[in-house]
């Protein structure tokens, strides 16, 4: 079953068309990276499958239940308490990390799942520390964020999504707002994620770490996907405007 | 009249005084956020009356405002004003003034938490309530704590205004004493009762935002 599926999808800013028929979807376990240019619409993209964004058209489905759809020319959601559900679904690991900074970072990652999930307090704190002795961070669980080094903060963002076991998870430019000497912490976490065969969606221009986790690549520009396939497929034998793209960040 | 009697007096005064400062926060800090909730309001009536209320509030005197809390009974609805009603109509009038500046200062501390903490808190699952008191709230009150505390030294010495509706508040007893014993003594003791008042004020607040400084 697809875990994602997104069909014919439309955005608009103003009257002005950011996104316009973007289709794709994503198997169980599988890796795909978004790369292009920035403003051709990667980011409004992610943000429209976690639904931050509300679609102007098209169609949005998760494991098969219906988030959103086109009726009448117009896009309907589905009720709140069936969004609900289909937000489980999926996790989100921002630019920014957009961690809590009065909570420990502990607290970061087993609060959603007491406040949100019900998850009983033990359990979830049993589980947050398991976490993050994965992502090798055991001994910062009473830091607070301000505390932590971009790259800290950033895996336990991604400890934060993971906690709640979401199917899907969604990576926007996760090492952009990182000192270069710190992305390599961050994309290791997601390495290993890939060899778990964690779902991703990655937003990234780090093409040489696209190149050689996804599973697929996506090349959007100006709002639409202009090539896919196999990182191969791609960097091989890419149309001109990929190569010139890829060619600036190979430097 | 004696020092004593004289200090006796004051200190009823003292304790009215204190009384007016607690009160008026007990009350004004949460209607100043339920004001706040409606000066960002997406409705626009809502948004509008709370605009013009919180305009109307800074921008007369509150002496004026006490006044017309006091008599409006009277005047408009015709009611006899009971004797009660001089110290709740002290209160009322102080809390509704208060409350239209606390709203500005909640406004200020909500709209400067960045967008991304209510985005991180959506896509985790917390609903809309969840969000604002788990999350944002807290570090509303962190950020907003200066300019409140700001407010409440300056309520400590707008309480003084109590006065024009002979509220037997600090000043008033000390402006009595004053006339009637041709002394300025009494004037000297209410200043040093609202310094030190102050000053007990500030440190609180100071130890308060120490305690938050547990983050940054």
């Amino acid at each position: 079953m697809n875990v994602l599926e997104i069909n014919h999808l439309k955005k608009e800013f103003d009257g002005l068309t950011v996104l316009q028929d973007i289709s794709l979807s994503v198997k169980k376990g599988e890796v795909v990276s978004v790369i292009g240019p920035s403003g051709s619409g990667k980011s409004t993209l992610l943000r429209c499958a976690t639904m931050l964004e509300q679609m102007d058209g098209g169609e949005l489905v998760y494991m098969g239940e219906k988030a959103a759809w086109e009726e009448k020319d117009a896009c309907v959601y589905a009720p709140k308490e069936k969004l609900k559900q289909v937000r489980r679904q999926f996790g989100l690991v921002f630019q920014n990390f957009n961690l809590f900074p009065h909570y420990t970072v502990l607290k970061n990652i087993m609060d959603a799942p007491v406040s949100v999930d019900r998850v009983p307090k033990e359990e979830a704190r049993q589980q947050a520390l398991a976490l993050l002795g994965q992502l090798g961070l055991e001994d910062k669980a009473d830091a607070y964020p301000y505390q932590l080094s971009g790259g800290q903060q950033q895996r336990v963002s991604i400890a934060r999504a993971l906690a709640l076991k979401p199917e899907i998870l969604f990576f926007d430019e996760p090492t952009s707002a990182l000192d270069p000497e710190l992305t390599g912490e961050v994309l290791k976490v997601i390495r290993q994620l890939a060899k778990e065969h964690m779902t991703m969606i990655i937003v990234t221009h780090e093409m040489k770490f696209a190149r050689e986790l996804s599973d697929r690549i996506i090349f959007m520009e100006d709002g639409v996907i202009r090539q896919q396939g196999t990182p191969e497929e791609l960097f091989m034998a890419p149309d001109d405007r990929v190569k010139e793209f890829i060619g600036k960040f190979a430097g | 009249m004696s020092t004593t009697t004289m200090l006796r007096l004051l200190g009823t005064g003292m304790l009215k005084t204190v009384s007016i400062f607690f009160l008026t926060l007990l009350f004004s800090l949460p209607l100043g956020l339920l004001f706040s909730f409606g000066r960002m309001s997406k409705n626009g009536l809502v948004k509008g009356i709370s605009k013009l209320y919180i305009s109307v509030m800074r921008g007369t005197p509150l002496m004026l405002q006490l006044i017309v809390v006091y008599f409006a009974p009277y005047y408009i609805l015709g009611i006899k004003i009971p004797s009660w009603y001089r110290s709740g109509a002290v209160i009322l009038a102080f809390v509704l003034n208060y409350a239209a500046y606390f709203a500005e200062i909640y406004r200020s501390g909500i709209e400067s938490i960045p967008i991304g903490q209510y985005e991180a808190a959506r896509v985790l699952g917390y609903g809309k309530a969840q969000t604002f008191v788990k999350i944002i709230l807290p570090q509303v009150i962190k950020r907003i704590l200066p300019p409140v505390t700001n407010e409440m030294i300056t309520l400590v010495k707008d309480t003084s205004l109590a006065f024009v509706l002979t509220e037997v508040e600090m000043f008033t007893i000390a402006k009595q004493i004053a006339a009637k014993e041709a002394s300025i003594l009494p004037l000297m003791v209410a200043g040093v009762f609202y310094y030190f008042f102050n000053l007990a004020v500030a440190a609180v607040m100071e130890w308060v935002e120490n305690r938050l400084n547990y983050y940054r």
